[in-house]
C-alpha cells in the first residue's frame, strides 16, 4: 500500500543542510496499522508530513497504491490527497464554523451538492458519536470531541489513507483510550490504511500491528508490536517499553507458554529487601525464573513485585506458595 | 446651524462610505496577496511580494496632503473635476489603499497556520484556502481592521476639507477657522467625534459577536 524507498529530507540552514531523516525505507500493508515512535527531534513527523508531500522529500520515493508521489505535479498532488487524510495533535480545526461546517468543509471544497453534504455530514456525525454537537463550536468542545469532529472530517471524502500527527498526545489518558478505539473500529469497519506517529509507547501498544522506530532521523527497528514488547532489538525500543508501567508489561507474558506454575508476588516494607526468593530455592529445591518485576519506593518504604516461574514437584511449589504467604507477601497464580 | 450641518454630514458620509469602498476594492487584494507571496506562504512568489512591500510602503510614506495634490490629475480623468466631495473619493480612497493592505495582511497572518496546513492535507487550491479557510477565519479581525480604516478614512477625509473636499472638516475650518464662528467649529468636531465613536461601537460589537474562538 504504501511503499518508502531511501527517504532523506534535508532542511536547508543558510548553506547547511540538516537530515531531517536519512535513508529510510519501509513497507506499509493495507489495512495495517503502523506506528511511528520516536522521541521529539527523531523526524518522525517530517516523514509523515513527507508522504503526503506536505514536506517535499529531498531524495528517495514514496509509492502509495502504486503510484510515484515524488513524480506528481502540484495538481495531481491535489487530486491524489483526497484519498490521503490527515489529522493533528492540535485538531486544526476551523474556529469560526461549527462542527457541521467543518465536517462539511472537504465536501464543499470537493463539489458536492448541499443534499449530498447534508447527508455525508450527518452519516459522519453518527459514526463518531457527535450528534448533539452539530452546531457547537470547537470553542465549546473538549479535546476528545474535537479530535472527534477532526477525524470524522477526515473521513468526509472517503480516503484510503488515515495520517495521524500525534493525533493523541494533547489527551489525557482516558480520551486517548477512547480515540484510539475510534480509529481501531475505523481500520476494522472501513479498512483504512492507519499511520500512527507517536511519542506514546502506549498509543503503539494499544492498536498498533506493526511499528517502526525512529532516531536521529533513521529507523532502528521496524517489528510486529508483538515482537517488540517481548525482544526488542533496539536500545531505543527497550527503552520506550521500559518507560511503561510494569504491569502493561505483564500483558504480554502468556503463562501457557511456560511449563511451571507463573505466580506474580507483591511484597512491601520489609519484606522488599529480604532475600526470599533464594530462600524459596533452597528450601524446597524448586527453580525459580523471574521473568519480570520491579520495586519502587513509596514514601519511606519500599513496595514491588515479581513475576516468577515456579518448576518443580506440585507438592513442593505448593508448599513454597505457602512459606511466602505465610511472609506476609501476596500470591497469586497468573 | 442645521442646515449648515447636515449637508456636511452627509457629504462626509458619502465620502467616507465610498472611499472604504474603493479602497477595500484596492487593498484588500493587496493583502491577500502579501500574506500569500511572502516566504513560507501558500504561493510562494519572493519577487512579487517584494515589489508589493515596496510599493505600499513608498504610498504609506507619503503625507496624506501631497498624495491628495499629486493625484489630482487622476481625478480629473476619473470625475472629470479635481474640487468636491466626490472628486475626493478617488486620493482618499488610494491613500487609505496601502493602509488597508497593510491592516488586511496582518488580520490574515493572525490565522492558525494548522486550519491552512489542513487545507492543503486535504488538496485544496489556493483560492479555495483563501477564500473558505483564511478570509472565513480572520473575520472578526478582518472587521476590527475594517472599522480601523472607516476611523481612519473619517479623520482622512476632514483633511481633505482642507483643500476643497466638502464635508463637516471644511465646514470646521471654513466657518471656524476662516469666519471665526468658534460654535459651529465645536458642532462639526463634535458631529466627527460621534461618527468616529458610532463606528468604532459597531465594528466591535459585529467582530465579537461573530466571533466564536
Amino acid at each position: 500500500m504504501i511503499e518508502v524507498q531511501n527517504l532523506s529530507k534535508c532542511f536547508q540552514n543558510g548553506n547547511e543542510c540538516i537530515w531531517a531523516i536519512k535513508n529510510v525505507s519501509l513497507h506499509i500493508n493495507r489495512g495495517e496499522i503502523f506506528g511511528v515512535i520516536g522521541l521529539s527531534g527523531a523526524g518522525k513527523s517530517t516523514l509523515i508530513r513527507c508522504l503526503n508531500r506536505l514536506e517535499e522529500p529531498t531524495e528517495g520515493k514514496i509509492i502509495i497504491d502504486g503510484v510515484d508521489m515524488t513524480s506528481l505535479d502540484k495538481r495531481e498532488l491535489r487530486a491524489r490527497r483526497k484519498d490521503i487524510a490527515m489529522i493533528f495533535q492540535h485538531f486544526n480545526l476551523l474556529a469560526q464554523k461549527t462542527t457541521y461546517e467543518n465536517i462539511a468543509l472537504p465536501l464543499e471544497l470537493a463539489g458536492l451538492g448541499r443534499k449530498e453534504i447534508d447527508t455525508r455530514v450527518n452519516e459522519l456525525l453518527e459514526y463518531v458519536g457527535l450528534k448533539d454537537k452539530k452546531n457547537a463550536y470547537p470553542s465549546q468542545l473538549s479535546g476528545g470531541q474535537k479530535q472527534r469532529v477532526a477525524i470524522a472530517r477526515a473521513l468526509a471524502n472517503n480516503p484510503k489513507i488515515l495520517l495521524s500527527d500525534e493525533a493523541t498526545s494533547a489527551l489525557d489518558p482516558k480520551t486517548t483510550k477512547s480515540i484510539l478505539e475510534l480509529l481501531k473500529r475505523i481500520r476494522d469497519e472501513l479498512g483504512l490504511t492507519i499511520v500512527m506517529i507517536t511519542h506514546q509507547i502506549e498509543v503503539v501498544k494499544d492498536i498498533c500491528d506493526r511499528v517502526a522506530i525512529m532516531e536521529n532521523g533513521e529507523i532502528v527497528e521496524i517489528n510486529t508490536v508483538k515482537e517488540l514488547f517481548r525482544r526488542p532489538k533496539s536500545k531505543t525500543a527497550r527503552a520506550f517499553i521500559g518507560s511503561l508501567k510494569s504491569d502493561v508489561q505483564e500483558e504480554f507474558i502468556i503463562s501457557e507458554e511456560f511449563k511451571g506454575k507463573v505466580v506474580r508476588l507483591s511484597f512491601w516494607g520489609e519484606n522488599a529487601k529480604k532475600p526470599i526468593v533464594s530462600h524459596v530455592i533452597k528450601q524446597f529445591n524448586i527453580d525459580v525464573n523471574i521473568l519480570s518485576g520491579n520495586i519502587s519506593q513509596l514514601m519511606s518504604t519500599s513496595a514491588g513485585h515479581l513475576i516468577v516461574e515456579l518448576v518443580g514437584e506440585d507438592e513442593k511449589i505448593q508448599a513454597a506458595m505457602d512459606y511466602l504467604r505465610n511472609q506476609d507477601i501476596e500470591v497469586e497464580v497468573i | 446651524m442645521l442646515e449648515l450641518i447636515i449637508p456636511s454630514l452627509l457629504q462626509t458620509v458619502y465620502m467616507v462610505f465610498f472611499s472604504t469602498v474603493f479602497s477595500l476594492l484596492l487593498g484588500f487584494p493587496m493583502g491577500v496577496l502579501l500574506v500569500i507571496t511572502e516566504k513560507g506562504g501558500i504561493w510562494e512568489k519572493p519577487t512579487l511580494y517584494r515589489i508589493l512591500d515596496g510599493t505600499i510602503n513608498v504610498l504609506r510614506s507619503f503625507p496624506f496632503l501631497i498624495l491628495m495634490v499629486l493625484l489630482f490629475p487622476l481625478s480629473r480623468l476619473i470625475v472629470g473635476k479635481t474640487i468636491g466631495t466626490t472628486a475626493t473619493i478617488v486620493p482618499l480612497s488610494i491613500a487609505a489603499a496601502p493602509f488597508v493592505a497593510r491592516v488586511i495582511e496582518s488580520s490574515l497572518k493572525e490565522v492558525d497556520k494548522g486550519v491552512i496546513e489542513f487545507g492543503q492535507s486535504i488538496g485544496a487550491t489556493v483560492p479555495q484556502i483563501i477564500f473558505k479557510i483564511l478570509i472565513p477565519e480572520a473575520m472578526p479581525s478582518l472587521i476590527m481592521g475594517i472599522t480601523l480604516t472607516i476611523v481612519n478614512i473619517i479623520g482622512y477625509s476632514a483633511m481633505a476639507g482642507a483643500i476643497g473636499g466638502g464635508g463637516l472638516g471644511d465646514l470646521a475650518i471654513r466657518y471656524g477657522l476662516y469666519r471665526f464662528q468658534t460654535d459651529i467649529m465645536v458642532v462639526a468636531v463634535v458631529v466627527i467625534i460621534l461618527l468616529v465613536q458610532g463606528v468604532q461601537f459597531l465594528g466591535n460589537k459585529l467582530a465579537s459577536k461573530i466571533n466564536k474562538k
